[in-house]
C-alpha cells in the first residue's frame, strides 16, 4: 500500500494584490491534473464520515474515486443523484464543518478537499457545453408550487420534478437564485454559474415566474386552489440591527441592502447600470459571518481606503467559513475583535461620522457553547466611518405568514415545522431553508427542502421514501 | 414582462403608465404599490397605484419624470414590454366606516388617493378630497375625484385656482369650508405629508400619510426603506406603506430620501417641491 498523503492541493487563486481591483471570481479551480493528484488521496473508506456529514449524503468516496480515475463524467452523474446544485455547494458550503471535518486524513493532516472536488466537476461538466437534463418520467398528474428560487426551491423543484410533477416557481424579485443571486457577491459565487443551475432546473420542465409576489400577487390560499402542494422557500427577511442610537443615519446599512444593490441591481457597474451605490472610503461592517465577510470584501473592491470587521467575539468564533475568512486577511480588511458599537454617531447633516465601540472580554460558555462576549465598562473608544454596514443576520420572510391563515409561526417570525419532513401546521404547505431557521447556510437549505420534496412525494402519490432522492 | 397599454404626459413632467398585469389588478387594492423596471439595467422604481380594472387586466399609475430611470419610463409607449412588474406591494388602505374622512392628494398622489376615495365611499363614509398644485396647469382627475367624492376642494400656490397657497393653510381651509374630518389621509410628496401632519396634529386628528422611501426588493427583505414610526424603526415595504403621521420622524425621513442625491435619480414619488417653502 502507497503511503498516505496528508497534504492537501492547494487551489489556485487571483493574487489578493489583483483581486481586490475587480469582481471576477477569487478562487479559479482546480486543473484536471490537480484534481486528480487531491483525489488519489481519499482512503475510500468503508464507513465513510464524510457522507454522513453530508446534509445532502452524496456519495462522496464513490464520486472521488471517478475523479480519481478521470472518469470525470460518472463523477458528476454521482453528485447529481443527490445534489442539483453541485457548483454552488462546491463554493459555498461549510466543508471544514460538514464532510472534511469527518475525513479520517485530518485527524494527522488535510482532510480531503471534498469541496474543491466536487466544484471542479460541475465547472469541467459545464465546460463540456449544454447540461444534460436526466430522462424525465411520463407527468404523475400533480402540480405543485414552490415559493422561492433560492437553494430551497431550486432543490426541492428539480427533485419533484425528476419525479414526474408539475413544477412551477414563484420568484418575486427579478431574477432565479434567491441569496446567490442578490447576496452572494460575483466574486464568489459568479452569476452566470447561477444562471447556468437555474437553467438546468428549468431543464427538467420546471417553469419559472419572475416578478411573483407570493402572498402579495396571490396568496397561498390561492395557488393551492390549482396546485396540490406548496412549498415555501421565502428566504431572508428584514434584516435585524443593533438597536443602537443612529441606526437610521445615511451611510448606515444592512448588508442584505449593501450586497443587493451590487449584486442584483448590478451597483459595482453604477453608472452604465442605473441603482447607485456609495464609494465609501472608510468602511465598518458589523459582525462575523460569511455575510460580513462578502460585505467587507465588496467595499474593497469597490474602492474603499479602509475596511474593518468589527466583532463581539474573538477570532476563533467567527462563524464565517474558514477559506472566506482567510481570503478576508489576505485582501486587507482589519479585523477588531472583541469590539461591539454602542453608538453611530452623525456628522450633523444626517451622514455617519463615527462609531463608538466598547471592547469585550469572553467569559464563560453561552447556550451556543460559545464563549459569552462580555463588555468592558468604561472601554469606549471611537472609529472614524463614513459607512457602517450592519451583518449581524435577519428574520424570515414575512410576507407568506403575513398572509396565509393558519401557519404557525414562532417568537422570531419562523415559519414552524416538523424537523423530518418540512411540513407546516398547514395541510399542503411545506417550508423549508431561511424561512423556517433565519439565517443558515445554503446546504442546510437544500437538506431541509431535500426531506420536504420526500415528505411531499409521499403525501401525493403514497411514494415510498425510497424511490424519492 | 408586461405590455405597456398607454404611457402619456397628463400634465407638464407627471405621466400616466398602463400595463397589463391581469393578476396584478386583480389582487390590487387601495394604497398598494408596485415595484417595476422600465428596462433591464434599470432601477426597481416603486410606484403607487393609482387604477386598475380587473375585468381587462390593467394597472395604471401616476408618476413624475425626475430623473434618468423616470426619464426612461416616460418614454416607453403603447406596446412596449417592460421586464419587471411586481406587485400589488404594501398594506392596503384600512378602509371602515370612520365618518367623515378628508383626502389630501397632491402631485401624483392626485391619482393615488382615487381609489381611496372611492372605497372610503362605497363604505359610507363622508368623504371631502382636497388636492393641490403649484399652478392649475398642473391638477388632473377633478371630475374623476368629484365622481367619488362628496366634495372637491382645490388649492394652488399662485392661486390660479380655488384657494392660493399652500396645504399649510389647511385648518384654516377646514374651517372656511366646514368640514370636521374623524380621520384625515395624505399622499403625495414628502413636504406635503408633513405639512399636513403637521396642521393636523393641534387638531387632533388623526392623520394617515402614505409613506413613500427609497426601495430596492420591496418584499421585506433589503431594509433600505425603514424609518422611524413612534420611536421605533418599521420598514415601510412590509409595515406600510401607511403610517400615523404624527408618529413620523419627518427629519430623519427626509435625510434618508436623499441620501443618493447626486448619484441616484431623485426617488420618484417628488413632485419637485423642496424644502423652501
Amino acid at each position: 500500500m502507497s503511503k498516505v498523503d496528508y497534504v492537501r492541493r492547494p487551489m489556485p487563486k487571483q493574487e489578493p494584490c489583483e483581486r481586490v481591483r475587480n469582481f471576477d471570481e477569487v478562487a479559479l479551480g482546480y486543473t484536471a491534473e490537480l484534481a486528480r493528484e487531491e483525489a488519489s488521496r481519499c482512503l475510500a473508506c468503508k464507513k465513510p464520515g464524510c457522507v454522513q456529514g453530508c446534509p445532502v449524503g452524496i456519495d462522496i468516496p464513490g464520486f472521488i474515486g471517478l475523479v480519481a480515475g478521470g472518469d470525470f463524467a460518472a463523477g458528476i452523474r454521482t453528485i447529481k443523484e443527490t445534489n442539483a446544485l453541485p457548483a454552488v455547494c462546491g463554493r459555498v458550503c461549510p466543508q471544514e464543518e460538514q464532510c472534511e471535518k469527518e475525513c479520517v486524513l485530518g485527524k494527522k493532516g488535510d482532510p480531503v478537499a471534498i469541496g474543491r472536488l466536487e466544484r471542479f466537476l460541475a465547472d469541467w461538466e459545464a465546460e463540456q457545453g449544454a447540461l444534460q437534463a436526466p430522462p424525465l418520467p411520463a407527468a404523475n398528474g400533480k402540480r405543485i408550487a414552490v415559493i422561492g428560487s433560492g437553494p430551497a426551491g431550486l432543490t426541492v423543484a428539480a427533485d419533484l420534478a425528476v419525479l414526474g410533477y408539475e413544477v412551477t416557481i414563484f420568484e418575486a424579485l427579478h431574477e432565479a437564485g434567491g441569496v446567490l443571486t442578490y447576496g452572494i457577491p460575483e466574486f464568489r459565487m459568479p452569476k452566470a454559474i447561477v444562471s447556468r443551475e437555474v437553467e438546468y432546473v428549468q431543464s427538467l420542465g420546471v417553469e419559472l415566474r419572475l416578478d411573483y409576489v407570493v402572498g402579495k400577487t396571490r396568496t397561498v390560499d390561492r395557488l393551492l386552489e390549482s396546485y396540490d402542494a406548496a412549498f415555501v422557500g421565502a428566504g431572508a427577511g428584514l434584516p435585524w440591527f443593533l438597536d443602537i442610537p443612529g441606526e437610521n443615519l445615511n451611510g448606515v446599512y444592512s448588508a442584505n441592502e449593501y450586497l443587493t444593490r451590487c449584486n442584483l441591481m448590478r451597483g459595482y457597474r453604477f453608472p452604465a447600470w442605473d441603482t447607485p451605490l456609495k464609494r465609501a472610503s472608510r468602511v465598518a461592517v458589523v459582525g462575523g459571518g460569511n455575510v460580513a465577510m462578502d460585505s467587507a470584501r465588496t467595499a474593497l473592491r469597490l474602492g474603499a481606503d479602509e475596511v474593518h470587521i468589527v466583532y463581539r467575539r474573538s477570532r476563533d468564533e467567527l462563524p464565517a467559513r474558514a477559506e472566506e475568512v482567510e481570503n478576508t486577511e489576505e485582501e486587507g480588511v482589519i479585523f477588531d475583535f472583541l469590539t461591539l458599537p454602542v453608538r453611530l454617531i452623525g456628522d450633523g447633516r444626517g451622514w455617519l461620522a463615527e462609531i463608538e465601540c466598547r471592547r469585550m472580554e469572553l467569559g464563560e460558555p453561552d447556550s451556543s457553547g460559545r464563549r459569552r462576549p462580555l463588555e468592558v465598562p468604561g472601554s469606549e473608544s471611537r472609529l472614524r466611518m463614513d459607512a457602517s454596514i450592519c451583518a449581524i443576520g435577519n428574520s424570515p420572510n414575512p410576507l407568506i405568514p403575513m398572509t396565509t391563515p393558519g401557519l404557525d409561526v414562532g417568537k422570531r417570525g419562523n415559519v414552524i415545522v416538523d424537523e423530518a419532513t418540512g411540513l407546516t401546521s398547514r395541510e399542503r404547505v411545506w417550508a423549508g431553508g431561511d424561512v423556517v431557521t433565519g439565517s443558515a447556510t445554503v446546504i442546510s437549505a437544500m437538506g431541509a427542502a431535500r426531506r420536504a420534496g420526500r415528505s411531499i412525494h409521499e403525501k401525493l402519490m403514497g411514494g415510498d421514501e425510497r424511490e424519492a432522492p | 414582462m408586461v405590455e405597456v397599454v398607454e404611457r402619456r404626459m397628463i400634465v407638464p413632467n407627471l405621466h400616466l403608465l398602463t400595463v397589463e398585469a391581469p393578476e396584478v389588478a386583480e389582487s390590487a387594492l387601495p394604497g398598494n404599490f408596485v415595484i417595476l423596471r422600465p428596462d433591464a439595467l434599470g432601477e426597481r422604481i416603486p410606484l403607487t397605484l393609482a387604477d386598475w380594472d380587473a375585468a381587462a387586466g390593467t394597472v395604471t399609475s401616476i408618476f413624475v419624470q425626475v430623473g434618468a430611470s423616470t426619464a426612461k419610463l416616460a418614454r416607453l409607449k403603447a406596446g412596449d414590454q417592460i421586464p419587471s412588474y411586481a406587485g400589488p406591494l404594501g398594506n392596503a388602505t384600512e378602509i371602515e366606516r370612520f365618518g367623515t374622512v378628508l383626502l389630501v392628494g397632491g402631485c401624483y398622489g392626485i391619482g393615488s388617493i382615487r381609489p381611496v376615495a372611492a372605497a372610503l365611499t362605497a363604505a359610507g363614509n363622508r368623504v371631502v378630497v382636497i388636492i393641490e398644485a403649484r399652478s392649475s396647469y398642473l391638477l388632473y382627475w377633478e371630475d374623476e375625484l368629484r365622481a367619488v367624492a362628496e366634495k372637491v376642494i382645490v388649492i394652488t400656490r399662485d392661486g390660479s385656482r380655488g384657494y392660493k397657497g399652500h396645504v399649510r393653510r389647511l385648518a384654516e381651509i377646514l374651517t372656511l369650508e366646514g368640514v370636521q374630518p374623524d380621520r384625515v389621509i395624505a399622499h403625495g410628496c414628502t413636504f406635503q405629508m408633513m405639512a399636513v401632519s403637521r396642521q393636523t396634529l393641534p387638531l387632533g386628528l388623526k392623520t394617515i400619510v402614505s409613506m413613500n422611501p427609497i426601495m430596492i426588493d420591496g418584499t421585506g427583505m433589503c431594509g433600505v426603506c425603514r424609518l422611524t414610526v413612534a420611536g421605533k424603526t418599521r420598514f415601510a415595504c412590509v409595515d406600510g406603506p401607511e403610517f400615523d403621521g404624527h408618529e413620523v420622524d419627518w427629519e430623519e425621513f427626509l435625510a434618508r430620501r436623499e441620501s443618493y442625491g447626486p448619484e441616484e435619480v431623485e426617488p420618484l414619488h417628488h413632485s419637485g417641491c423642496s424644502s423652501r417653502f
